[in-house]
């Protein structure tokens, strides 16, 4: 690792003020994915601020029948959550899916959004990357893609982004909130933070500098049947080739899919037809595939016919 | 910077470059070499620890983030006179060759089944609020420890034997 200052934050606006003031920083919670890239030197941080103290470890109802899930809950424990596991079991379904035990029990709920791609070429420092190096170029397009993107991509990248979190996050229409330097909040919605990669595949979601994550908010839960279904090379600890968020109710089905795109991947307009060929029509109009990745289509098919025979 | 540890029960006071992850302060700084490098990138699990009564991966979080912390490590659970249930059991059944990740592997396994008595569910949980102990839910709840020896078979084992459970 390189060199690098340590501070604790104290407050989530003290820690927004020492990021505001120090460019070079980065928020380190959970710390699994920072600090794995950190060795590659893949991040370079200067300066940490440790997020850890801060008061944001809970899970709460909302006003309006929601959840509120501090930004610090860990996967564990929000996996685990008796409201989460009755009321938006699709949450605790997809949090279980991903990664292990030991990493679960240290990764949070704003680290898992902001985790970063695991694109081969992201972690090759060898090799040209856009999202690592802007305009350095982009070896996956000609390279090994079988589990890239093949929605929303661009020229200059087809990545993935990820999280099982946050696939189910979109599909629960979640909203982000944050707070800045100056004491300002906002709420993001969740399909707007994650961004395509466009040209400019190194800004990844609509956080401006030094803005830090406090929660995720639940809108009031959606009655159904709840179902994550992830496809992987192996059956525990790999991440998705494909996966499907789905709830089917009594007020409509409404499906977000992970393995897709630099995003989570929600087509709203899909979500009124009927059987698996119509929606991954649907869902997939315009992909770009290459012939490594081109599988992804019919999978997705047999995986949503699947999560409707079980729904 | 100045980081105080209670490991195994033990306070220890160390100054530590911010670099240093938890793995090496335990290893290097504290001489505790039960706890294993293996990949140092959270994918093989032998350096898994119980910090707060929760197994981490001790190679991928800093030092300093755990200032006041308890820490237990595969020393920590027993002595080679006074071996832990599941110590024992991984000797009874044979689970490892090498034993390169066997600290990692019972630290995982003490904690595994701490984590089915507090009824936290897993990938293969077929009702989320049930949660039993059985073969799947070993196999996915172990499956951030890797064994290339190969000896996972006996592992379960032993995990089955401390759970009162038959393999």
């Amino acid at each position: 690792m390189k060199p690098f200052t340590y501070e604790r934050a104290s407050t989530p606006a003290e820690a927004a003020a020492m990021a505001a003031a120090k460019p070079a920083s980065r928020f380190i919670a959970g710390g699994t994915n920072l600090l794995d890239l950190m060795k590659l030197q893949i991040e370079t941080p200067q300066h940490l601020i440790d997020v850890n103290r801060l008061d944001l470890d809970r899970v709460e109802p909302t006003k309006d029948g929601g959840l509120r899930i501090g930004a610090l809950v860990r996967n564990t424990d929000l996996a685990a959550n008796k409201i989460v596991r009755r009321d938006y079991a699709v949450l605790s379904r997809a949090l279980l899916a991903g990664a292990s035990g030991q990493l679960r029990n240290k990764a949070t709920t704003a680290g898992n959004l902001l985790q970063r791609t695991r694109c081969p070429y992201f972690y090759d420092t060898t090799k040209p990357c856009n999202k690592r190096k802007p305009g350095s170029g982009c070896a996956a397009l000609g390279g090994i893609n079988r589990g890239l993107a093949i929605m929303g991509t661009s020229e200059a990248c087809i990545a993935t982004h990820p999280s099982d979190m946050a696939v189910a996050m979109r599909l629960l229409d979640a909203s982000v909130e944050t707070v800045s330097a100056d004491g300002a909040t906002r709420a993001i919605p969740i399909a707007d933070f994650h961004q395509l990669p466009g040209k400019t595949p190194h800004i990844e979601t609509a956080l401006r500098p030094g803005e830090l994550i406090t929660a995720v908010t639940l809108p009031a839960p959606i009655e159904g049947r709840h179902v994550y279904r992830k496809v992987r090379d192996r059956a525990s600890y790999a991440f998705a080739l494909i996966s499907v968020a789905a709830i089917v109710g009594p007020k409509g089905q409404r499906f977000a899919f992970g393995g897709l795109a630099h995003k989570p991947w929600r087509v709203e307009a899909a979500e009124k037809l009927s059987g698996p060929d119509a929606i991954t029509a649907s869902v997939t109009l315009g992909a770009k595939t290459t012939p490594q990745n081109a599988f992804k289509i019919p999978l997705l098919r047999r995986t949503l016919g699947a999560v409707l025979a079980e729904a | 910077m100045q980081t105080t540890l209670k490991v195994n029960g033990k306070t220890e006071r160390l100054d530590l470059d911010p670099r240093t992850t938890l793995l090496d302060a335990l290893r290097e700084h504290l001489h505790l070499t039960g706890t294993k490098k293996g990949c140092d990138h959270g994918q093989c699990g032998a350096c898994t620890v119980i910090v707060e009564g929760k197994r981490i991966n001790s190679c991928l979080t800093l030092a300093v983030m755990h200032d006041g912390d308890a820490i237990k490590t595969i020393e920590g659970l027993g002595t080679p006179g006074d071996l832990h249930p599941m110590q024992k059991a991984f000797v009874t059944h044979d689970g490892y060759q090498c034993g390169y990740c066997t600290p990692g592997q019972i630290c995982s396994a003490v904690a595994v089944l701490d984590e089915l008595k507090a009824g936290i569910p897993s990938h293969v949980s077929a009702d989320l609020d049930k949660i039993a102990f059985s073969r799947d839910e070993i196999v996915e709840r172990m499956s951030g420890n890797i064994c290339r020896c190969g000896a996972y078979s006996n592992i379960f084992e032993a995990i089955a034997d401390v759970a009162g459970e038959k393999a």
